[in-house]
């Protein structure tokens, strides 16, 4: 697959060396002089010294037959911008954007710029993973599919405590693929029982989560 | 006519002052709050007393451009030193709060040509600069 990575920073960077160790063909991007100088003498040309924003760059990078785009740098409205570029005039119609402000995540979907990656909910997700009294955790979204794979701690007392998976009366559109019990994951069966305690993950449709919580919590006295 | 402008450079504040005083309302929308002296060159009075708005803040912050007067804006003027900013926060004016008349300063001729395309207004002081040396080499 032939790669373009724009922003050759950390993220950059290690995307460029291990998509290249898996066999792509990769062109990574960056506008600072002194990171390209340093970068070339690892990657050779596999890296080049432009500003992906600009058309030329890219079409010199080779973003006509680019099967995936990849925007990291650090600036926001830069991402968004070579992907809406990337997308709309050279339909790449695979794009991958990070974005740094979570805040500006609402203007990556304006501009219809998707998958976008957020190293602060990834960690997020990590501390609400870590730390389970936050609920409903979220673990992945699959916007563009429309499916998200959630986490959630079983209250004793709710409804689903001690019963059998086929007996959870969970809404149309979700379905428990795996329960975390005493530090082990596994795959359930219809008739495995639920107890108080466990974790369990499903995946659902978005917009289920308040009708998936009700079932396994209890309701707040 | 409303008029928001975001970015109090030379060229933003020149625009501000010249619309205020074509009497138009103005709001101005800049991260650093010193541009503000750029709007009171050349007034008798203060900005504000001339009867212009001024905003602290980033335009591609959704609490900054609707305290500027965003929803209310007919016209919205994307004037920062950043090109690309300029083209993010003029397609969210566009896209988000429907303004009326979007039009957005961008340096690089190529970019500004292909944004146009795409239906929006785009004015690109190098493509300008180009042509007038062009046009003063023809007559050479």
């Amino acid at each position: 697959m032939y790669v373009i990575i724009a922003g050759a920073g950390k993220v950059g960077w290690n995307l460029a060396r291990e998509l290249i160790g898996k066999g792509h063909e990769v062109t990574l991007l960056d506008n600072r002089r002194d990171r390209y100088l340093t970068i070339e003498q690892e990657l050779e040309h596999a890296v080049q010294y432009g500003d992906a924003t600009e058309l030329w760059v890219l079409e010199r990078a080779g973003i006509q037959r680019a099967e995936l785009v990849i925007a990291v740098t650090g600036d926001d409205e830069d991402n968004m911008l070579i992907c809406q570029v990337a997308k709309e005039k050279y339909l790449c119609d695979r794009v991958i954007a990070r974005v740094n402000n979570p805040r500006n995540r609402q203007w990556f979907e304006l501009l219809g710029v998707s998958p976008v990656v957020s190293a602060t909910d990834l960690i997020l997700r990590l501390i609400e993973h870590e730390v389970p009294s936050y609920g409903l955790v979220h673990l992945l979204d699959l916007r563009d599919e429309k499916l998200e794979i959630i986490e959630i701690e079983v209250e004793v007392g709710s409804p689903a405590d001690g019963q059998a998976v086929s007996d959870i009366s969970i809404p149309e559109g979700a379905l428990i693929i795996s329960v975390l019990r005493g530090g082990d994951g596994f795959v359930p069966k219809a008739d495995t029982v639920i107890e108080g305690g466990d974790e369990v993950l499903l995946v659902l449709d978005p917009g289920l989560e308040e009708r998936i919580t009700q079932v396994f919590t209890t309701p707040p006295a | 006519m409303f008029v928001l402008i975001v970015g109090a450079g030379r060229v933003g504040s020149a625009v501000a002052r010249s619309m205020l005083a074509s009497g138009h309302q103005v709001s101005v929308l800049d991260e650093d709050p010193l541009s503000h002296e750029r709007l009171d060159a050349g007034l008798d009075t203060t900005w504000e007393e001339a009867g212009g708005r001024f905003t602290v803040g980033h335009g591609i912050e959704i609490e900054a451009l609707v305290e500027a007067g965003i929803e209310q804006a007919d016209v919205f003027i994307a004037s920062t030193n950043g090109d690309n900013t300029n083209l993010l926060i003029s397609q969210i004016a566009q896209k988000k709060f429907q303004v009326r008349s979007v039009i957005a300063r961008v340096m690089d001729p190529a970019r500004a040509d292909w944004y146009q395309e795409q239906g929006l207004r785009t004015i690109s002081p190098t493509k300008v600069a180009i042509e007038m040396f062009e046009q003063a080499l023809s007559e050479v």
